[in-house]
């Protein structure tokens, strides 16, 4: 089975959602990866599509390299409507 | 407990002092509640305890559909039937989900599960034991499923992510599995005829003890859990389960109107549980090592279900490989 790929495979719960990471599975080929996808992690109405792509077509960030790639947005308090104060008076915005 | 006695390599904690600063890190990380994930570092035999528990975890659900198994084409009605495949379908995915997240940690998935056909690997005591009479799927599905959702109830705050989230998935299912047993018993305890009713007797007589084992042996035989609960793989000592199943079960007990073969159990007042008799260790620890009712019989059945499967795995290789020679022509 070792032959078999790696899939890992993402579920669209509902219209209007994003596909979320589930989980993964062994296939022989793309047609067998979406089928046992649906086997496994939508037995019970929990999805509307699925993705599956082969594992090592992901590139992930390491987790070394979090503060590389997470600090810089740390200190930029600017970015977030929160930063600016408005008076009351001029109600929601 | 679907993962008795993992071996952790370690018979004493080190103190922070004693650890690198990589394990310094590693623990403070554990110890504020932060999720390990795949890249993260990790010490050795955190990796290694993880792949022989989730392993262990994920041969229990492969090895658990064989006693079951065992009823399918003997369900009294259609219904039953169709509920006991959904359950052992749900069995399936849950070693599956197991074992993904076990490859998360380097491991291989046909190396795992060799060892366990070659009898290296462990899984639990519980499903050495025959399923004798129909009330026997209604009793594992109560007690058997019952002590696992127990243990894996508190192992969704286990500290590995992957882990972690396969169990979330495994309790929103497992709850049907005990439903569905307690089900069984009911309606045999309710409408049933005199044998019936005997038969669930002695399904509960059968499996009562063997279910209680799941839990593993007392907090001071167990070795391993000190590194374990350190490393919050493990987050409740198998004595604290234990005690937390027999407490919500024995009222279930009690409206089926049944008991189960412990002379010693009643209520404790001042300590607010149930007391109970003592488990046959020498039991325990015999179905363990190999010796128990069915062991050979399981490995045989698995053997023979990935031997005689070889065909179809290689065909599907062959096709997928033509397929992709079409496609390129």
């Amino acid at each position: 089975m070792s032959e078999w790929r790696l899939y890992e495979v993402f579920v669209r719960s509902k219209h209007g959602l994003n596909h979320k990471h589930v989980g993964s599975v062994h296939a022989a080929d793309n047609e067998m990866a979406m089928e046992n996808a649906r086997d496994l992690y939508t037995r019970r109405n929990e999805g509307v599509s699925i993705w599956v792509v082969p594992s090592e077509a992901i590139t992930a960030s390491a987790s070394d390299e979090k503060e590389i790639l997470f600090d810089p947005s740390e200190d930029k308090i600017y970015r977030h409507a929160s930063f600016y104060k408005l008076p009351d008076e001029v109600g929601q915005m | 407990m679907y993962a008795q006695m993992v071996e952790t390599g370690t018979k004493r904690l080190k103190t922070l002092e004693e650890m690198s600063p990589e394990e310094r890190d590693f623990q403070a990380k554990i110890d504020a509640e932060t999720k390990i994930e795949p890249k993260n570092w990790m010490p050795e035999g955190y990796r290694k305890t993880l792949i022989r528990q989730i392993s262990q975890h994920a041969h229990s659900e492969i090895v658990g559909m064989l006693p079951e198994g065992n009823w399918v084409t003997r369900a009294p009605t259609l219904k039953r039937k169709l509920q006991l495949m959904a359950k052992i379908q749900d069995e399936a995915g849950h070693g599956l989900y197991l074992y993904s997240a076990m490859e998360t940690l380097g491991a291989d998935r046909d190396e795992e599960i060799q060892k366990l056909h070659d009898g290296k690997a462990k899984y639990s005591s519980i499903f050495n034991y025959p399923t004798l009479n129909w009330a026997d799927m209604g009793a594992v599905g109560w007690l058997v499923d019952g002590a696992a959702i127990v243990n894996q109830v508190v192992l969704q705050r286990t500290s590995y992510g992957p882990y972690s989230r396969a169990m979330v998935r495994i309790c929103k299912e497992e709850s049907f599995h005990q439903r569905q047993g307690y089900q069984i018993l009911l309606d045999m305890m309710r409408e049933g005829t005199q044998e019936q009713k005997d038969m669930v007797q002695d399904a509960i007589n059968r499996l009562w003890w063997p279910a209680l084992m799941m839990f593993g042996p007392h907090d001071d035989d167990s070795p391993n859990s000190q590194q374990s609960m350190a490393w919050k793989i493990k987050r409740k000592s198998n004595d604290e389960l234990r005690q937390m199943f027999i407490d919500q079960t024995i009222p279930q007990l009690e409206y089926l109107g049944c008991t189960v073969p412990d002379p010693d159990l009643k209520w404790n007042e001042e300590r607010g549980h149930y007391d109970f008799g003592e488990i046959n260790w020498k039991e325990f620890y015999d179905v363990l090592k190999g010796d128990g009712p069915c062991n050979r019989e399981r490995i045989a059945t698995r053997r023979k279900a990935i031997e005689e499967g070889a065909w179809v795995r290689e065909a599907a290789v062959a096709y997928a490989a033509k397929q992709k020679q079409r496609a390129a022509a």
